[in-house]
């Protein structure tokens, strides 16, 4: 059964505000924007949606790399921004609002982030 | 409003004095779990499965211990259990004023396997 | 000029579920600007992922939140089983629907007694609770948990309901349908109420639609978005209902919540109508290779389950969005504007459930 379609398109980073700003203007909505840890890069997904069609768009960095912030077209992406820096360590540039490190208050600073950090093994 | 004000003066009350009276629970409720030690083959299998990490099986000792604490009763070890020797009891699980770990020695004996019959002398009967 | 000052609003405050921080920006009384702040409750789960196999995350996956537990868990197998190409038996989907309706219910009447008690009417919280025990143990009855239900596992479900029980389930909703009505007339008719509730924390539909409200918090502002019209589980089969209002203020939130409640009611019993006979479970081998978005409708809007599997029995990524999360930000625009005694008002009919939004 399959429930919906889904597609996913990788992006280079240097189109990604003219890729957003596309769908802006199609009249999507911004579904969430995720992040995996693989390996020495990380994978960005940003998801849009628009009446039950869901679209993907994914770019591929290196640790290190500064991402530019899309808030300036969808206002309430400052959320995800800000858990992607506090958790994943990925620095993201231009957000409207910048918490600097403060929304996820851990004891291990970017506890997701590659290599991961020793803590106290369970 | 004042239909349901007057029937909850007049029924009796709907606390229940637990401990002293046992907690209202049906059939398939998830209280704690319990092992027949007589039955248990020591397969580990409880232990690969559990989320919580709470059963410990000694194969040397023969013990099986569980962490009261940790375990969450979500019943994947009963479900997986190859003899069926691990049931879920409904009640809640007693309170304790100590952590520490409750540990079940394991009485289950083999059963020596049967003799065979030799294949020529049944066979040619 | 008029100075500014700054007050602190939570994480312990007598009216919030769950710890959330809120710096309120204040001019005389009136709020200017709020910055939240979130991640008292971050317990790592997406962590959990890599230490626990793939089978045994269910059990994970459903202790995200205890009041929308069974949707997680069954928005994660949904997940799994699509990636799996896996197909679950009819009957499996009928049940999945009807425990998620019950949820619902419960979650509903939850929020009622909360947001009743959060101007100040007790009563009204403890009498809503008292038809929600009802719903509770119904839910105890056949999956044996009130509130974690630890039903659904990759490939079904891991318990059966029999028909003579569906049919006592059936018959009970009516009485549980009266009580309920009782009381939604009181949230909707006492001058009480409506006095502290309309014309507060209005959001408008284009700020909804571009801040990315979802859920109850959409609807209420126009915006007619509910996932469960795509078809997942049974509901492709049913006849489904929208509940949208057209104000935005914290009246019109009330009202498609009350509203939602005997839209469920009516889910459940053609439910119970149509539920074919059949076995409840498939057996599952293998591991998964591949990524999938799962999304499914919780009582709070929209929830995002992605996985990513590369073929052994550990996952590389779980990821939940959950709805609180994208409900913050349409929350920072309504505070803006409001008096300070309305503040917690506005935080609770949001419907936050932090920890779900933290996990």
């Amino acid at each position: 059964m399959t429930i919906e379609e889904q597609l996913t398109t990788p992006v280079e980073i240097g189109n990604l505000i003219g890729r957003v700003e596309q769908f802006r203007n199609e009249g999507y909505r911004l579904v969430q924007i995720s992040c995996t840890a693989l390996g020495d890069s990380y994978e960005i997904n940003y998801s849009f949606d628009k009446d039950y069609g869901f679209r993907n768009i994914r770019i591929t960095i290196k640790e290190g790399t500064e991402v530019p912030s899309i808030s300036g077209m969808y206002w309430g992406a400052f959320i995800y921004e800000n858990e992607m820096h506090d958790l994943f360590g990925i620095r993201v540039r231009g957000m409207n609002i910048d918490f600097k490190g403060t929304l996820f208050r851990t004891t291990v600073r970017y506890p997701f982030g590659n290599p991961a950090p020793k803590g106290e093994e369970q | 409003m004042a239909k349901t004000a007057l029937i909850t003066v007049l029924r009796k009350p709907a606390t229940i004095r637990y401990p002293f009276e046992p907690a209202k629970k049906t059939d398939i409720s998830r209280g704690h779990v319990v092992i027949d030690e007589s039955r248990c083959i020591s397969c580990t299998l409880c232990q690969k499965r559990c989320p919580a990490q709470a059963i410990v099986v000694l194969k040397d000792e023969k013990t099986w211990q569980i962490d009261r604490l940790r375990c969450v009763v979500c019943r994947a070890c009963v479900d997986v259990c190859p003899v069926t020797c691990l049931f879920m009891d409904t009640q809640y699980t007693a309170p304790m004023t100590t952590r520490g770990v409750e540990i079940v020695a394991i009485t289950y004996v083999k059963p020596p396997r049967p003799e065979n019959p030799s294949p020529t002398g049944e066979a040619q009967t | 000029m008029t100075r500014q000052i700054i007050i602190p609003f939570g994480p312990q405050h007598p009216v919030l579920p769950e710890p959330i921080h809120l710096d309120l920006v204040l001019e005389d009384e009136k709020v200017v600007d709020v910055i939240p702040s979130i991640g008292y409750i971050h317990r790592g789960f997406e962590k959990l992922v890599e230490k626990r196999e793939f089978p045994d995350y269910v059990y994970i996956a459903e202790r995200t939140c205890g009041i929308c537990s069974f949707i997680h868990g069954m928005t994660y197998c949904q997940g799994i089983e699509q990636v799996m190409n896996i197909e679950i038996p009819e009957r499996a989907l009928f049940l999945r629907t009807i425990w998620s309706e019950y949820s619902r219910l419960h979650s509903h009447l939850l929020w009622l007694g909360l947001f009743a008690d959060s101007f100040g009417f007790e009563n009204l919280f403890m009498n809503a609770w008292r038809i929600r025990e009802r719903i509770l143990d119904v839910m105890e009855q056949t999956t044996g948990g009130r509130v974690i239900q630890g039903a659904c596992k990759i490939g079904g479900v891991r318990l059966d309901i029999d028909n003579e029980k569906l049919g006592r389930m059936s018959r009970d909703l009516d009485s549980i349908r009266e009580e309920i009505d009782v009381l939604t007339t009181i949230f909707l008719r006492d001058s009480s109420i409506t006095h502290r509730l309309k014309d507060i924390g209005v959001l408008s539909k284009t700020d909804a639609y571009s801040l990315g409200a979802v859920g109850p918090v959409g609807r209420a502002s126009g915006l007619a978005i509910d996932l469960r019209e795509t078809g997942y589980a049974a509901y492709g089969k049913l006849d489904l209902e929208i509940v949208t209002e057209r104000e935005g203020d914290s009246y019109a939130r009330c009202v498609v919540r009350a509203r939602e409640l005997f839209t469920s009611i009516d889910l459940i019993k053609q439910a119970i109508n149509t539920i074919p006979e059949g076995p409840v479970e498939v057996k599952v081998t293998g591991a998964p290779q591949g990524e999938y978005f799962s999304r499914s409708e919780q009582p709070r809007g929209e929830l995002v389950h992605y996985v990513k599997g590369n073929g052994t029995k550990f996952l590389v990524r779980s990821r939940i969005r959950t709805p609180t999360l994208s409900n913050i930000p349409p929350l920072v625009k309504m505070l803006q504007g409001c008096e300070l005694a309305d503040v917690p008002v506005i935080v609770l009919s949001i419907d936050p459930c932090i920890g779900c939004a933290e996990r």
